[in-house]
């Protein structure tokens, strides 16, 4: 199943720990994870749902591409990671 | 008289407290490396709330309801969905003005378990249950005059002042940072543009009067007399005798009438204390003095205050916020951006250095 794992700087703020879910798509494993631990998602996404502009999220080693909607697929295997952007301070 | 003082700084919030001597120490800290943008101490019991801006991971409200001993995360207020379609622009850099809480500004009590809460970018929310919920003030942010709204020091407009009338708490009237005076008599649900006397330098002369353009740094409101609103604006030291429909510009004020922080007495109307700083875009006390101007006759005169300032070349610039009086209006506190606080015990006389190491202060609030 697709992997979630947060930043070790979050984990100063709000119990995120790293979880897998059977989940398609970015935005489907975002919801899985905060519907179990809902106290991270507004850390990780803003007022709109889209992703706070200074977090990055990987997918499979790459930078998400739909930052807005989360529509990036996931396969069986899939590694996201949600970092501190070096930006923002 | 008020014994404890919180300050909201860049790296945390401390507590300064009186102690038998009569120097004042810093005794507390919490949520050290965050910066820390508001702070509201509940007058009647034990209930702090602190405002955080996590910066990448945004902003954060945190409760205490037992003086500071614990503190919980509770909800911060966050817009609503923008709907599709919808264009709200910055109207003269054409930014598009994001529908998210970028920081929250300001944090005022109305009837128990009321809170208001002033944000950037110029929302305004309201709660009725000790900040478990807030209520965005949609009447506000609909009115078709917030998207004339702009940034000021920031880069969009916010709400920095919020005065709930004590005689009727239905009644507020808030500050924009760059959008004027505006007021509720229905705790929100309509709204009316006042501020007529106010001067906007900054803008063509032919919009140099419109309410809509006012920057008020910061606005505050007698408790004894709350028709009495002191204000202070980009443009200069704004006084209103009929809770801001009208006010009145005081010149030649010395060393200078550009700042940001203002109070006034509880129960002098006329009494009011600034710190003046070199307009506009210096912003550093005039010739590196820093002083407190005060008056007692309604503005007609000011005076110096410096006892106990520095007597050797200052820099500290005082945000909005970080000036405030106690409830008997005897005891007041500012801090600066480079990290100084001072305390006066007798109304501005003389001043008590409490620390020049402290982050660089965004806020300061006694706790009456």
């Amino acid at each position: 199943m697709p992997s979630l794992s947060f930043t070790s700087n979050l984990t100063r703020h709000v119990d995120c720990p790293d979880a897998e879910f059977d989940a398609s798509s970015v935005a489907q494993l975002f919801d899985l994870y905060f519907t179990r631990w809902p106290g991270v998602r507004n850390y990780v996404l803003d007022d709109q749902g889209a992703v706070r502009n200074h977090v990055i999220v990987v997918v499979d080693g790459h930078g998400l591409n739909d930052r807005r909607h989360l529509r990036d697929s996931l396969s069986s295997d899939s590694e996201v990671f949600v970092f501190q952007a070096l930006s923002g301070g | 008289m008020a014994d404890r003082l919180l300050v909201g700084t860049r790296k945390g919030l401390f507590r300064i407290e009186r102690q038998t001597s009569g120097q004042w120490d810093i005794v507390h800290s919490w949520f050290l490396g965050d910066p820390v943008t508001a702070v509201l101490a509940d007058n009647a019991g034990a209930k702090l709330h602190a405002a955080l801006d996590l910066g990448h991971f945004g902003v954060k409200m945190h409760r205490s309801t037992d003086n500071g001993d614990s503190w919980s995360e509770i909800g911060a207020p966050a817009y609503p969905e923008k709907p599709d379609g919808v264009e709200d622009k910055d109207p003269f850099r054409g930014l598009e003005i994001p529908w998210n809480t970028q920081m929250i500004w300001s944090l005022e009590a109305g009837t128990a378990d009321e809170i208001w809460c002033g944000v950037i970018p110029g929302g305004l929310f309201r709660s009725t249950d000790d900040g478990d919920s807030w209520r965005f003030i949609d009447a506000l942010w609909n009115d078709p005059r917030r998207k004339q709204w702009m940034g000021g020091g920031y880069d969009f407009a916010g709400i920095h002042s919020i005065l709930v009338d004590p005689r009727d708490p239905a009644h507020a009237t808030v500050g924009v940072s760059v959008g004027g005076v505006w007021t509720t008599r229905d705790s929100g649900h309509h709204w009316e543009l006042i501020g007529t006397g106010l001067r906007s330098d900054y803008m063509p002369p032919d919009k140099a009067g419109d309410p809509l353009t006012q920057d008020p740094h910061r606005i505050v409101q007698c408790n004894s007399n709350p028709d009495r609103l002191w204000m202070q604006h980009h443009n200069g030291i704004f006084v209103s005798d009929n809770g801001g429909r009208q006010w009145r510009e005081l010149s030649d004020v010395t060393p200078s009438s550009f700042g940001f922080a203002v109070v006034v007495h509880p129960s002098d109307a006329d009494t009011a204390w600034f710190i003046p700083a070199t307009k506009d875009e210096q912003r550093f006390p005039v010739d590196a003095r820093l002083v407190v101007s005060r008056t007692r006759d309604g503005g007609h005169s000011f005076e110096s205050l410096r006892r106990g300032l520095p007597a050797s070349p200052a820099y500290d610039l005082v945000y909005r916020h970080a000036l405030d009086i106690d409830s008997d209006g005897e005891r007041l506190a500012f801090g600066s951006t480079t990290g100084s606080l001072w305390i006066s015990e007798d109304q501005g006389d003389h001043w008590q250095s409490v620390s020049h190491h402290l982050p660089p202060v965004n806020c300061v609030r006694f706790e009456n």
